[in-house]
């Protein structure tokens, strides 16, 4: 199963970036294989809004699953369940590392709606 | 950390005089001036400029005019009336689009049938980060006409939400940007506590309303203070009576002092200038400085 | 004619030279409140408002039986307001520009379009002055196209006059295109002068003819007048820093009706900026101020 991490830096041992649109970049991790590599979230970061719905785009056309992050607003909410993504929120706070094993453990709560406001309505 | 952002529903309310106050109250801030339109809390904090950063956002088309054949499909595609025709020598020699009116959105690059429409990044406008007598501040230009003060406002807050970090500031302090559309959402999102600065106007309670109902939106705790009360003191009632009715608090009264024009001309903050509105500030301050805010959450900017 | 309130920064007195300058006129006079975020020309005029007409923008609707999922309307899209994903188009209604990229480029004809709502334009009379104004939204992000709806109501005779938004970005501009001459109106303080190099430089940038009101000027606090002489900027109408013009400000009174003397130097102003427009435009326009040979 191929699962998205929304991080800070480019390694297992980088803090998880709570936010999931304006994320620093993202780690791609195969739970089969147990490799991972990281994706560039610059497209989102340069847009001008929207910055979720484009960070959703990205990870479905890498065949992503499921997603780790610290938040998750509206916008990027409808988006990744439109792709079919599992939405985990509330693992800021953790490395990549930690959350991949609460994850493996069953222990992250996936999240039925957004848990903040969208920045427009 | 707390962040606390400084609004009004309209401008020339004090905002920008009473967050210099404010900065020099705190001691331990990182200052923010969001309000990227009218940028005027260097003027008062004078800041030595350590970094200038060009800020981008955006497209725009730009029309090769030698490889244009004047066809009129990029006029017709657009609807921002933002495609003009060049004249030589009284004939149509080729179009040009009107950088100020484009939205780029890159309809006509995409359908120019000789691919003649370049679509770069669009400079915006700037942010500096420099060093005041109170701490780093960070502060930004839009460009004349650009768009989108709400990511440059989203640029601003990050840089000082970084700085703060690096140096476990207790506060950062955002001069926000009046009104209620993007640049205001910008500056509120995720930030900790909220002051809306109030003049006792007719039209000062009609915009407080309308910003209030942004705040309770965004469930962002919030204080009300009335800048230059005694110009009408019934009206200060009313508006006061308003903001606890929407439930909201309230964080005092300023008086109409001309000390807060000479401090500005002399470029201080009022309370190192001194005066009787001074005073008010600092009953401001310390209305505020214990109030319990929102953690600082970066989660949940620009979700 | 069309003469457009404007200033770098907000509180200056925008508003208050745009109502007493309407009130000062002459019939056929129309006063567009363009200031969409807070309009607040209404408070001094208090004009009968009708229930208003709602202004739209145009956003995608997506037929999903003509779909075919080919994902051109989410590569056309700059605004993110459209994604394809695996399944049919998202739209997202509040990040669209209405720029018609996407029902453009779809293939199969699948997308169409609907109004989606941003804001309301009212309009009425107070006296003379026939009055319109736009009200955004509260949470809508976009207000250019609400101004450009209350645009649509400029007069094709006597003065039209626009109250815009304050600052120097995109709702400024779509509110002083098209218009013929622009006040810029501003304080005698540093923040004053700061934001008005920035509101000259953009109407400078956009060719338009104007000149300044200084508001709240006192006699030492010589700053802006220094500029505007160094700068060649007519400084049209200096209103003194009198807490008369505050208090009635705060009550929403008109300054003309509260400072009777003041009434003289606003008829001065009108003659002023229609002569000037004059220069450029023959057809002579009644003022009614007492300036000999204008009225």
């Amino acid at each position: 199963m191929k699962i998205v991490i929304s991080s800070q830096g480019n390694t297992l041992d980088s803090m998880v970036d709570p936010r999931f649109g304006r994320a620093a970049q993202f780690i791609l991790y195969d739970t089969e294989t147990e490799k991972f590599e990281v994706l560039s979230n610059q497209q989102s970061l340069n847009a001008t809004q929207g910055a979720g719905i484009k960070a959703a785009e990205t990870l479905s056309g890498r065949g992503a699953e499921a997603l780790i992050t610290g938040h998750c607003g509206p916008n990027a909410f409808q988006t990744l369940s439109a792709a079919g993504i599992a939405i985990y929120i509330g693992a800021d706070g953790l490395t990549v590392a930690q959350a991949i094993d609460k994850f493996k453990a069953g222990e992250l709560r996936t999240a039925q709606a957004p848990d903040v406001k969208g920045h427009w309505q | 950390m707390k962040e606390l952002v400084v609004i009004s529903g309209k401008g020339g309310t004090g905002k920008t005089s009473l967050t210099a106050s404010l900065a020099a109250l705190a001691g331990d801030a990182v200052i923010a001036d969001c309000d990227v339109d009218a940028a005027d809390l260097h003027l008062l904090l004078s800041p030595k400029v350590l970094k200038v950063e060009e800020f981008r956002s955006g497209r725009e088309a730009v029309i090769r005019p030698g490889d244009c054949i004047a066809c009129d499909v990029c006029r017709d595609v657009c609807r921002y009336d933002a495609v003009r025709p060049v004249f030589e020598n009284g004939r149509k020699a080729h179009y040009a689009v009107d950088a100020i009116a484009c939205e780029g959105c890159g309809v006509c690059v995409r359908f120019c049938p000789e691919h003649a429409i370049d679509f770069p990044e669009r400079v915006c406008g700037e942010y500096r980060i420099g060093e005041t007598r109170f701490g780093p501040m960070v502060y930004a230009q839009l460009g004349i006409g650009a768009e989108n003060s709400g990511k440059l406002v989203s640029t601003v807050r990050k840089e000082a939400r970084a700085i703060a970090d690096d140096g476990n500031a207790r506060w950062i302090l955002v001069d926000g940007p009046p009104g209620i559309a993007c640049p205001v959402i910008a500056s509120i999102t995720g930030s900790s506590l909220a002051l809306v600065v109030v003049e006792p106007t007719l039209s000062g309670i009609h915009d407080m309303e309308r910003v209030l109902e942004l705040t309770r939106h965004f469930a962002l705790p919030t204080f009300v203070c009335i800048n230059k009360w005694e110009l009408n003191p019934q009206m200060t009632q009313e508006i006061e009576a308003a903001a606890l009715a929407a439930g909201v608090s309230l964080a005092g009264r300023i008086g109409y002092d001309r000390a807060v024009t000479d401090a500005q001309i002399r470029g201080l903050t009022v309370v190192e200038h001194g005066g009787r509105a001074a005073e008010d500030i600092r009953a401001v301050w310390a209305a505020l400085a214990d109030a319990p805010g929102a953690p600082a959450a970066p989660a949940t900017m620009e979700v | 004619m069309i003469i457009a309130i404007a200033s770098g920064k907000g509180g200056t007195g925008k508003t208050t030279i745009a109502t007493n300058l309407a009130m000062c006129l002459q019939k056929p006079v129309r006063l567009l409140d363009c200031d969409v975020e807070e309009p607040n020309c209404h408070i001094f005029l208090n004009p009968d408002l009708d229930g208003g007409e709602r202004a739209t923008l145009p956003v995608p609707v997506i037929d999903e039986g003509l779909c075919n999922n080919c994902g051109e309307c989410g590569r056309i899209c700059q605004f993110n307001a459209i994604v394809s994903l695996k399944t049919k188009p998202l739209v997202f209604p509040a990040l669209c520009h209405g720029c018609g990229g996407c029902m453009r480029v779809c293939p199969t004809g699948a997308i169409s379009e609907e109004g989606r709502e941003i804001g309301t334009v009212e309009t009425g009379t107070s006296g003379h002055i026939e009055f319109v104004q736009g009200r955004l939204d509260v949470g809508q992000a976009q207000s250019p196209p609400l101004i450009r709806a209350v645009k649509r109501h400029i007069a094709e005779e006597g003065v039209t006059i626009i109250d815009c938004p304050p600052g120097t970005s995109c709702p400024v501009i779509a509110a002083l295109k098209g218009c013929d001459y622009a006040v810029l109106v501003t304080e005698s303080t540093p923040f004053g002068l700061h934001d008005l190099k920035l509101a000259v430089a953009t109407v400078r940038l956009l060719h338009l003819d104007f000149g300044v009101v200084i508001n709240r000027a006192t006699p030492h606090d010589v700053m802006v007048r220094e500029y505007c002489k160094k700068e060649r900027i007519p400084v049209l109408l200096e209103i003194p820093d009198d807490r008369r013009v505050a208090e009635a400000y705060s009550r929403g009174k008109l300054i003309v009706e509260a400072v009777p003397e003041l009434r003289e130097s606003f008829e001065r102003l009108c003659c002023a900026i229609i002569s000037r427009i004059q220069h450029r435009d023959a057809a002579p326009i009644p003022c009614a101020g007492t300036t000999p040979g204008v009225s």
